[in-house]
């Protein structure tokens, strides 16, 4: 009953927002739902896996002051139980394809691929930000400015054909779109990922954690004066 | 002779900003420091402070309010990193700095051992085969499924007590922990301690009460304004430190 409450919010979110798009906007998109759906699931997960773990060390402030705990665990916690609700929204897309009959393909067994990037890039952006938050408190309403942001810089809602072209390399430049395009082909267009976005993701990846990880440990002994 | 050393402090200095000094956030920072109000006002809570514990040792800290006892405490938990110096502790700490520590008040005090143990870095099978003499000690037998922000301020204590004196850690460390609880509970936690002295633990015991640290420690570290003001034998600087105030 739990898990079917995990995938009933994402499930209903879509069901709004399809209704919504499909007749505000006309766009000429097959499956909308499910386009929908699957930009929603990367894009959710980011944000809530950063904005959760950005608050992670200052929530854990009492613990931190007393006893001795190895500081990235809490970043950690956060976005895994964020990679739980992950799957679970990846389980209510599996449901909405079949409903829809969409035909699943072979490259959907290539998934964990995007999903192993999102995963580690929110984990990166997150550690950075709780590293930086507890020094910087207001940052936390400055990134969630940021996030909208960059939702609308993310083709969420909208296909990247509607976008002019100077729009679109803007749009083109920001990680998860990489991320998100790479698993909207295995997902539903029977598409395996090139080897330029794989790599690209895997480079963003990689920048987003080195930095992420020396801000955190070059901080965090002083965390605790400053919680 | 090195060796026998199981905690050594060297030239441990620590500094903190004053509150009213702290920038913590990014609009304070840019209209402070385009004003150029950024001002280093710092406080020193201790300077240069070193000393030695042998294994089996139990050291009393004692000063007033303010000398920098819980701070060179955590310190040595590994809480806080020095700001200048080094500390080494070869060996597992079980820290008694604030009864409760660590505590999730919306779990159940059976549930809440298991976490505690979990960050003291104990498997759930070594929690399990402690999990018994825990209740015992604690005495909260009846309690044990009940949320333990429905417990009061002394159970808090016991059952955090019970938790983290199980087994024989090589290094206990104790923060004017046994000036809660009744005095019957306070015998009890002295008797224990006193156990766990004879095993061989090493003790790190602060307090108010000269006569406690007397009781239980056989060295002491004299802490004033954060400077060493005595190191040696218990029974000495008791002596001096009454006679002082």
């Amino acid at each position: 009953m739990g898990v079917f409450w995990t995938i009933l919010n994402p499930l209903f979110m879509m069901v709004v927002l399809s209704v919504v798009f499909s007749n505000l906007f006309k766009f000429d998109i097959e499956y909308f739902p499910v386009y929908l759906l699957s930009g929603q699931l990367i894009f959710n997960f980011y944000n809530e896996a950063t904005t959760s773990a950005m608050g992670a060390i200052i929530d854990n402030g009492p613990l931190i002051k007393k006893i001795y705990v190895p500081k990235y665990v809490f970043v950690l916690s956060r976005v895994f139980s964020s990679s739980i609700n992950l799957l679970a929204s990846f389980t209510a897309l599996i449901f909405v394809m079949l409903a829809m009959r969409v035909e699943l393909h072979y490259t959907v067994l290539l998934v964990p691929i995007p999903l192993f990037f999102i995963v580690f890039f929110s984990l990166g952006v997150g550690i950075l930000l709780a590293a930086v938050t507890v020094k910087f408190r207001d940052i936390m309403h400055l990134y969630s400015v940021f996030v909208t942001a960059l939702m609308y810089l993310t083709p969420v809602i909208y296909p990247m054909s509607i976008l002019p072209e100077w729009l679109e390399k803007i749009v083109l430049l920001n990680p998860i779109t990489n991320i998100l395009i790479m698993f909207r082909d295995v997902m539903m267009n029977n598409a395996v990922p090139s080897i330029t976005s794989v790599l690209l993701a895997a480079a963003e990846v990689l920048l987003v954690m080195a930095a992420g990880l020396y801000v955190f440990y070059k901080r965090q002994d002083t965390f605790i004066l400053d919680i | 002779m090195e060796n026998m050393d199981i905690i050594s402090v060297d030239h441990v200095s620590m500094r903190f900003r004053l509150a009213s000094e702290k920038v913590d956030s990014l609009k304070e920072y840019f209209i402070k420091t385009l004003k150029s109000q950024i001002s280093t006002n710092e406080f020193w809570a201790l300077k240069d402070v070193s000393f030695q514990i042998q294994k089996g040792d139990a050291l009393g800290l004692i000063g007033l309010n303010g000398s920098g006892k819980s701070t060179m405490l955590k310190i040595i938990a590994g809480v806080l990193k020095p700001t200048k110096g080094s500390v080494a502790v070869r060996g597992e700490v079980a820290p008694l700095i604030e009864l409760g520590a660590g505590f999730d008040y919306d779990l159940t005090a059976s549930e809440n051992i298991f976490l505690n143990g979990a960050l003291m870095g104990r498997s759930h099978e070594e929690m399990e085969s402690h999990y018994e003499g825990i209740v015992e000690f604690s005495e909260l037998k009846d309690f044990i499924d009940v949320p333990v922000k429905n417990f009061s301020s002394g159970m808090i204590a016991r059952l955090a007590f019970a938790i983290a004196t199980i087994g024989t850690p090589d290094i206990l460390i104790c923060d004017e922990v046994l000036s809660v609880g009744d005095f019957r509970f306070q015998e009890k936690c002295h008797k224990r301690i006193g156990e766990m002295l004879e095993r061989g633990t090493t003790l790190l015991f602060v307090s108010h009460s000269i006569e406690q640290v007397e009781g239980l420690c056989n060295k002491a570290v004299w802490l004033e304004h954060g400077n060493v003001k005595m190191f040696g034998e218990c029974k000495e600087i008791a002596e001096i430190y009454r006679t002082a105030y």
